[in-house]
């Protein structure tokens, strides 16, 4: 019988990592879109966290995804608040027009 | 199981001083109507003069509290030391310029405050889950301040970019963590070091990987190549104040952790992450040396100078012994000052009460405002490194480290970096004295960038008569490191 294990959840929160990285770099269009990539990373993560801590026996994993969740939350706030004063700067999100300092 | 106990709260006092505090100042900030900033930011400079204070009443020797979460060392208030003293005296400088572009927000103190809490925790976690609280702290903080002056495109701008880089940083380095814990069992440092002790340098590959992850989290925190791209827009971008307080504090803060995680759990594992410190380290010192000859704006020359610092304090710790750590501890104590110093004469340059950050806008200084051209001229020959200034002892000290440790070719490399970037410290001076007069700056430059001014320049004049306070603590700093 086919059985999930450790090595699968593994696997998702890899590519689901990978997906982050390269949704922050191949993005052309939208500040938005690397935040999402952000938040992915994050949860990623978490898998990562909950199945080894599932797969040992031992708790600090999921408390740590515990604390991740939180912080993810405080950093998403502080990252749309700072957009939207970029946006009242700029009149735009694109990741084009961050351009004003180049070097 | 054990039950829960109240823990020692006694270690921890200088951060629970400035947590309580930042949160009654938040309060009374909010109640204030008029000149809030003003009041809240001197209640914040004698909070971190307190904390100071505190933290050398209640040293005492190596203890971990909070379960092991949170340690508390020679090691640890060396660093501490240094944070606090970087986040007073930038606060001190910043007043003048906040009150010049009317932003004067009692939130900057705060802030400020609230990333010193976070860089104490990082540099005293004992376990991967306070290092990663910590850094948060620190980074979320620092992220609001690039982007305080909110009606500023190019202050946004670096707010954006700093974020968005240093969240795929924080992922990364908890990437690493995961990896880290699922292949160990244990997120404390303590444990960790134990496990390796008894692996007689056999790993496996999942917490190689772990710990590739984690240096690459770092090393963004700390602008070290191939991760510093973010640094000179950075430095750009952000209000000046705000950019002096990048330069000093979360790096000293960074570059502790760093050497904090890879000497104590991962110590007997030299042999896996040395050639990777050795990398980034040449990396930083040439870039630092090359790409800050092409800058004409002297913020994003200072970004790339820090560049090149990182780079300087990494050759200590891909060394990975005591004396390594001890060079590398006096190297960010003279850093400190360097930089606070050299920042506080950037903060003073104004015209018509408008900043100007171009190189050239500094020709004539030497006539128009001698002592100020004379004390920038000192911080730039020390960041050259030329005797007997403090900025020579400091790399002496790290390159000294490299070669009895057999690090030859680190160290040829350094020394070479180091002529290159005398270059364009010494540019700066050439166009300070012989450069054709431009307008003079604004004057007189206001008595707390005086006392500013004349006590780093001090530091960095006499640290060769008397060098031994730094010297000595630095040191008993980093026997406590490996003591443990």
């Amino acid at each position: 019988m086919f059985e999930i294990g450790l090595s699968h959840y593994l696997t998702v929160a890899a590519i689901l990592f990978t997906l982050g990285i390269f949704g922050i770099f191949l993005n052309k269009k939208n500040v938005i879109v690397i935040m999402m990539s952000v938040e992915l990373i994050l949860l990623a993560v978490n898998i990562n966290f909950v199945a080894f801590s599932s797969y040992l026996g031992d708790l600090v994993g999921q408390i740590f995804a515990m604390f991740i969740l939180t912080v993810a939350a405080a950093e998403a706030a502080i990252g749309l608040a700072i957009l939207v004063v970029f946006f009242r700067n700029r009149g735009s999100v694109a990741v084009e027009d961050i351009n004003t300092m180049k070097g | 199981m054990t039950s829960a106990e109240f823990p020692n709260l006694v270690p921890a006092m200088p951060e629970l001083f400035i947590a309580c505090v930042a949160m009654v100042l938040l309060v009374l900030g909010v109640f204030q109507k008029e000149g809030a900033g003003k009041t809240i930011a001197f209640l914040s400079t004698i909070t971190l003069a307190l904390a100071m204070l505190i933290l050398v009443a209640f040293s005492q020797g190596t203890v971990t509290t909070f379960n092991g979460l949170f340690i508390a060392d020679q090691y640890s208030a060396f660093a501490k030391f240094l944070i606090l003293l970087g986040s007073l005296l930038t606060l001190v400088m910043s007043q003048s310029y906040l009150k010049r572009v009317d932003s004067n927000k009692f939130e900057y103190s705060i802030l400020i405050l609230l990333s010193t809490l976070g860089m104490m925790m990082m540099v005293s976690a004992n376990d991967l889950l306070s290092l990663y609280v910590g850094l948060e702290l620190q980074s979320l903080s620092l992220y609001i301040l690039a982007a305080f002056r909110r009606d500023d495109l190019k202050s946004s701008e670096a707010g954006v970019k700093y974020f968005v880089l240093g969240a795929l940083a924080s992922g990364m380095l908890l990437y690493g963590s995961s990896m880290i814990y699922g292949f160990t069992g244990t997120t404390n440092f303590d444990a960790l070091a134990q496990q390796f002790q008894n692996a007689d340098g056999h790993v496996s590959v999942g917490l190689v990987v772990g710990i590739v992850f984690m240096l690459a989290g770092l090393a963004f925190k700390i602008s070290a190549v191939p991760f510093h791209m973010w640094t000179p827009d950075v430095y750009e971008g952000a209000p000046t104040p705000v950019t002096a307080y990048f330069a000093v504090a979360p790096k000293i803060a960074a570059v502790a952790l760093l050497m904090r995680v890879m000497i104590g759990p991962f110590g007997e594992l030299v042999s896996q992450w040395q050639q990777i410190i050795v990398f980034i380290s040449i990396g930083s010192m040439l870039l630092g040396a090359f790409a800050a000859i092409a800058q004409t704006n002297i913020k994003r020359m200072m970004a790339y100078s820090s560049i090149g610092h990182i780079g300087f304090a990494l050759i200590g710790i891909a060394v990975g012994n005591q004396a390594g750590v001890q060079a590398v501890l006096v190297y960010l104590a003279i850093y400190l000052f360097m930089n606070v110093g050299t920042f506080a004469c950037i903060l003073c340059m104004t015209r018509n009460g408008e900043s100007v950050e171009n190189i050239s806008d500094l020709a004539g200084l030497g006539k128009s405002n001698p002592a100020m051209a004379a004390v920038l001229a000192i911080f730039m020959f020390s960041m050259a490194g030329i005797p007997p200034l403090a900025g020579f002892f400091g790399k002496l000290y790290v390159f000294l480290a490299a070669i009895e440790a057999g690090m030859f070719t680190l160290a040829i490399i350094g020394v070479l970096a180091s002529v290159v970037g005398a270059f364009y410290y010494i540019r700066i001076i050439k166009v300070m004295y012989f450069d054709e007069s431009t307008e003079a700056f604004d004057a007189p430059i206001g008595k707390d960038m005086v006392a500013i001014l004349a006590g780093t320049g001090f530091v960095i004049l006499m640290f060769f008569a008397y060098p031994a306070p730094i010297l000595d603590s630095a040191g008993a700093a980093a026997a406590s490191l490996f003591a443990g």
